[in-house]
């Protein structure tokens, strides 16, 4: 643990009004809009290189399972909803709240995955794999990272509903902070579903 | 082939296009070496003028510096007319003028890992159909039997031969990987990219032999990917086109009875 | 490498003064190893680095036998690599090709970069702003720990069944797609040394915005911290479209996916059975798109460096700070919209290919402004000839080669010549090594009292500065005739060809200009280590400069300063008229 006090941990600076933990997701969001915009510039790049979209014919909401990934929709966005009361009871100061909040986002967290799992399962028993051809190659490489952040999310909300509430004894603001943060991240993780659903299964 | 004419820098010109080429050039490196030397100069001297030394002190007032000003606007004013008045207008010559199809020699170009596959259209001026399932050790470039298109097609490997004064149009593409045409003499430079087929002209001033380097890397005989560029009078070419092109009768395309349908 | 830990000058925002207070040490492991302080890690970085700049230049030393003397058996090593790598002794082709990818991308990524972001960039630029730390410390420690099995992996993959990656450090599909496993783990390296920038990144830029001391004020930070910002944006920004794309490399080699294969491949002699409809030219974009703005990467910090060594050196405030601000700012903005220039030959249509070009001229600009401010930084100097301020103004007439060689490569009618020739080679080498290495080393010579508590020995540097300054030109000067005489690139063997046959008798020079810059670098390791022990003992501000690093104990203990630091004036105030001294800190009341 550092011994080192670091200014601003907590409190906000006084000239960009945040403190560093928000200020640094905030880049780090910055750095993943590189990161899936790189991936949707070479979907365009790609899906504008070829004469027929799917290649194999038909449309997208016919290869995909619109249904399902509408169910998936609407569970990111309540788990959005979920995020943020978690952080709201944060600051009203109702731990056992935040766990209800927490744990209601993680559990729908792992219900996107499932419903992912069930949708992947499907098209490898059809023989329909990353190298079936680049529909399938973009949808699975997309959704595949998405998927990790979605991973990702769940370690670290997972960590601030278990080991993590040591700090709200010592520091509830910092911890506060911290649930503020993770939301960020998520709605973050939320949106970029809110582009794929209709690139990927709609258009 | 003379290794004379091989020295330390550009090799000579033989091509229509490269004069303007060298020209940018030159005026590049006498305008970078105008540049390196002046400030070269006023470096050095600062060294030794303003250098440590019992008695000096450092001026902490900066030295209003208006030549800065005019050296930097002469440096922008250089680089525009590099940009708009030598490189844009040559560059555009050499993407945009596209020769009279019926006076070019066309000629296709499909490398591959190690080796450069010319096919030129013959006399009829059609180039035969290929396909990849075509492709074998005496078929480096799949050319289809049954196309009546392709039968006085002539196939080289590693060898371009081109008449001189005659516009050439090569459309370059790969079978595997990225490579690159490159003729140093004709100032000549085109990756050939998989799944793409791009074309590149030039007409040849001065017969000789010359040579063709890949420049992409392109795997373990990238270094060994060179071909013999040979540029040839007229009645040399014509003579070369009819002594290489395949004979008139075609013996197996025909022999497929059991295709009758 | 010992980091002197003294317990008893404890951090700003305790004020316990020199009080033990019972903080009781931390295990070794954790005070050297795991460490969360900044100059620990930024330690641990640099010396990582310096040993991969090592390795990656022994790499070239290789190489360069074969070029020299094609096809001859490699004397002493040539019998220890092995049957496949160099059989007989002699180099093999794919050999050669693995040498040359791995001496550029660890050069690059395990060697450059690390040095000037993660050792100077974390050493120095809290210590610079008067900060205890970085922001976030933990973070700090991940991303080095990410680094370096990143490294590990790297230099692992020569091991793997066909050797290391062998397709240039730029990996182009459908070569790299096709190439042995090594690349794989060249790709899965580079993604773990991509997030360690990454997480690295967002440290610099939360750390410089909100950890400065008071009285700091933009206008106020050393030169050498606003480069540092910029290029951390640059990180940040530019690094994840690679990470994208060697994603999507990775699925195409592991998963069989075309994104970078069109349809139709015949690969000695066999189609490909792969689904097609891919193009290579997409991880160009995306490679460019992070290489380009990755080159200036390079460089900024190493400016940062001669900045901050030149305006300690000449007595004299920088000439046009604010401009040179500006103009790094600019330099980075512009830095983003220049990366086709690379791809000038792949048959790009005249629309995007004028465009590239004009924003590559646009470029310049800034780079010529900030070399113009340097030079004019000298005039009316008191210069002091210290072994940093010899590398700083060494680099001056390098980047300045290295920097005018690049017109003829960014205007597309000359680099229809140029491209993929020695040129190329020696434009961007002088920038990178007699420029920013020399920086580099400017920063070692400068700092390195800070870091230890001791001086590097003022002779051996001398003699390492002098016996380098000269291999090095002997190294990258006759490329650029090559280059002009059209001889390609990344060759095996370049007298198969008449007119490579014509400066074979450089590539000899050059050869032993190399061999020659590596021992000159022995002068350093020598001195490095040596001075660790029997260097003289330096107290806070051996050098006299102003910035706020030298108020810190040498070398600083945890938490960096023992009262907090205020900051009076900007940075560079030397030679104030009506004072005693020809310095006056930013930390000192009352100058």
């Amino acid at each position: 643990m550092s011994e080192t006090v670091i200014p601003y941990m907590v409190k906000p600076h006084p000239v960009t009004g945040i403190p560093n933990g928000k200020f640094g997701i905030w880049l780090f969001l910055a750095s993943e809009v590189m990161l899936f915009g790189a991936l949707f510039s070479s979907y365009v790049l790609i899906r504008t290189g070829m004469p027929h979209w799917p290649p194999e014919g038909g449309l997208s909401s016919e290869v995909l399972n619109v249904p399902l990934a509408t169910l998936n929709t609407a569970v990111l966005i309540t788990s959005s909803i979920t995020m943020v009361l978690a952080w709201a009871s944060c600051k009203m100061g109702n731990l056992p709240r935040f766990r209800l909040w927490m744990g209601a986002t993680i559990a729908l967290a792992f219900v996107f995955l499932v419903v992912k799992y069930f949708e992947y399962s499907h098209k490898f028993h059809l023989g329909h794999t990353p190298a079936h051809d680049n529909f399938y190659a973009v949808y699975f490489t997309m959704t595949g990272l998405h998927g990790l952040h979605i991973v990702g999310g769940i370690i670290v909300n997972g960590y601030l509903l278990g080991p993590g509430t040591k700090l709200w004894a010592k520091d509830p603001e910092h911890f506060t902070n911290r649930v503020e943060n993770a939301g960020l991240y998520w709605h973050f993780v939320d949106l970029v579903w809110i582009f794929l659903f209709p690139s990927l299964y709609l258009l | 082939m003379d290794e004379k004419i091989y020295g330390w820098w550009l090799p000579p010109d033989v091509s229509v296009h490269g004069a303007k080429i060298d020209q940018l050039m030159s005026v590049l490196h006498w305008f970078m070496a105008l540049l390196f030397i002046g400030w070269g100069i006023f470096f050095v001297y600062c060294l030794f003028r303003f250098r440590a030394r019992p008695g000096h002190a450092a001026l902490y007032t900066p030295v209003k510096a208006l030549a800065t000003k005019y050296i930097e606007g002469f440096v922008l004013v250089v680089e525009v007319f590099l940009l708009f008045g030598l490189s844009t207008p040559v560059w555009l010559a050499y993407k945009n003028d596209v020769p009279d199809p019926s006076k070019a020699l066309h000629v296709r170009l499909v490398a591959e890992q190690f080796a450069w596959n010319f096919q030129y259209p013959g006399k009829d001026g059609k180039f035969g159909k290929t396909d990849a399932s075509q492709i074998g050790g005496d078929n480096p470039l799949g050319l289809d039997p049954e196309d009546p298109a392709g039968k006085d097609d002539l196939v080289t490997v590693n060898n371009l031969h081109i008449p001189v004064h005659r516009p050439v149009i090569v459309d370059i593409s790969s079978k595997d990987v990225i490579h690159s045409f490159n003729v140093p003499v004709l100032r000549v430079k085109q990756d050939t990219i998989p799944g793409q087929q791009i074309p590149v002209w030039f007409e040849a001033t001065q017969p000789g032999h010359f040579e063709l380097a890949c420049a992409q890397l392109c795997g373990l005989g990238h270094y060994r990917m060179r071909g013999d560029v040979l540029i040839e009078t007229p009645e040399e070419f014509a003579k070369w086109e009819a002594e290489n092109a395949p004979p008139p009768q075609e013996a197996p395309a025909a022999a497929a009875p059991e295709e009758k349908k | 490498m010992s980091v002197k830990q003294h317990t008893a000058a404890t951090g700003n925002g305790h004020g316990h003064g020199n009080q033990d207070h019972g903080h009781h040490e931390l295990p070794f492991w954790r005070k050297y190893i795991f460490s969360v302080d900044h100059k620990v890690i930024g330690i641990q970085y640099a010396v990582t680095a310096l040993v991969f700049l090592f390795f990656g230049f022994s790499l070239m030393m290789m190489m360069r036998w074969q070029l020299a003397y094609p096809g001859q058996p490699l004397p002493l090593i040539g019998n220890l690599l092995g049957e496949t790598a160099m059989p007989g002794g002699v180099m093999a082709p794919e050999f050669y090709n693995q040498l040359g990818a791995m001496h550029g991308t660890i050069m690059v990524f395990m060697g450059v970069v690390p040095l000037a972001v993660g050792g100077f960039g974390n050493f120095v630029v809290p210590l610079q702003i008067g900060a205890p730390d970085m922001a976030f410390p933990r973070l700090n420690m991940a991303s080095y720990w990410v680094f370096l099995p990143g490294c590990i992996a790297m230099v692992a993959s020569f091991f793997l069944p066909g050797g290391a990656a062998q397709s240039g450090w730029t990996s182009y599909p459908p070569l790299a797609d096709i190439a042995p496993t090594g690349q794989t783990m060249w790709l899965f390296a580079m993604v773990l040394i991509i997030t360690s920038s990454l997480l690295g990144s967002i440290n610099f830029i939360v750390t410089i915005v909100q950890m400065r001391a008071k009285g700091l004020s933009f206008w106020r930070l050393p030169f050498f911290v606003h480069a540092q910002l910029v290029t951390a944006f640059l990180l940040l920004l530019a690094f994840p479209p690679l990470e994208a794309a060697s994603v999507m490399q990775i699925m195409d080699r592991v998963a069989g996916t075309s994104f970078f294969l069109p349809t139709g491949l015949v690969v000695s002699g066999e189609p490909l059975k792969v689904a097609g409809g891919g193009n290579p030219l997409l991880w160009q974009h995306l490679f460019w798109f992070l290489a380009h703005p990755e080159v200036y990467v390079l460089i900024l910090p190493a400016m940062g460096i001669v900045a901050e060594v030149i305006a300690n050196n000449t007595r004299k405030p920088l000439w046009g700070y604010r401009l040179l601000v500006y103009s790094v700012v600019s330099l980075g903005f512009m830095s983003f919209v220049v990366w086709a220039h690379h791809m000038f030959m792949t048959g790009m249509g005249t629309t995007m290919s004028t465009f590239f070009q004009i924003t590559t001229m646009i470029i310049s600009i800034p780079s010529v402004v900030i070399l113009t401010c340097f030079i004019m930084s000298l005039y009316g100097g008191n210069i002091r000839f210290t072994t940093p301020m010899l590398f700083a103004t060494a680099f001056l007439p390098m980047f300045a080669i290295g920097g005018l060689t690049g017109l003829p490569l960014g205007l597309t009618a000359s680099d229809i010549y140029l491209h993929d020739t020695f040129y190329v080679i020696g434009h961007f080498h002088y920038v990178v090594a007699p420029g920013t290495l020399f920086a580099l080393f400017a920063g070692v010579y400068y700092w390195y009292p800070k870091a230890t508590g001791r001086q590097l020995n003022e002779k051996l540097g001398k003699v390492h500065f002098w016996l380098s300054f000269v291999a090095i030109n002997f190294v990258f000067m006759p490329m650029f005739f090559q280059g002009m005489a059209g001889l390609s690139r990344r060759l095996y063997d370049p007298t198969v060809y008449a007119h490579g046959r014509g400066v074979q008798a450089l590539n000899v020079l050059i050869s032993w200009g190399a061999w020659g810059l590596g021992l000159a670098q022995l002068f350093f390791i020598v001195n490095f280590f040596l001075s660790l022990k029997k260097g003289a003992r330096v107290a806070e501000n051996p050098w006299n400069a102003t910035t706020l690093e030298w108020a810190a104990p040498s070398p600083p203990g945890h938490g960096n300063f023992i009262t907090e630091p205020v900051v009076y004036r900007e940075p560079y105030e030397y030679s104030v008229p009506g004072k005693s001294n020809d310095y006056s800190p930013q930390f000192r009341a009352e100058g």
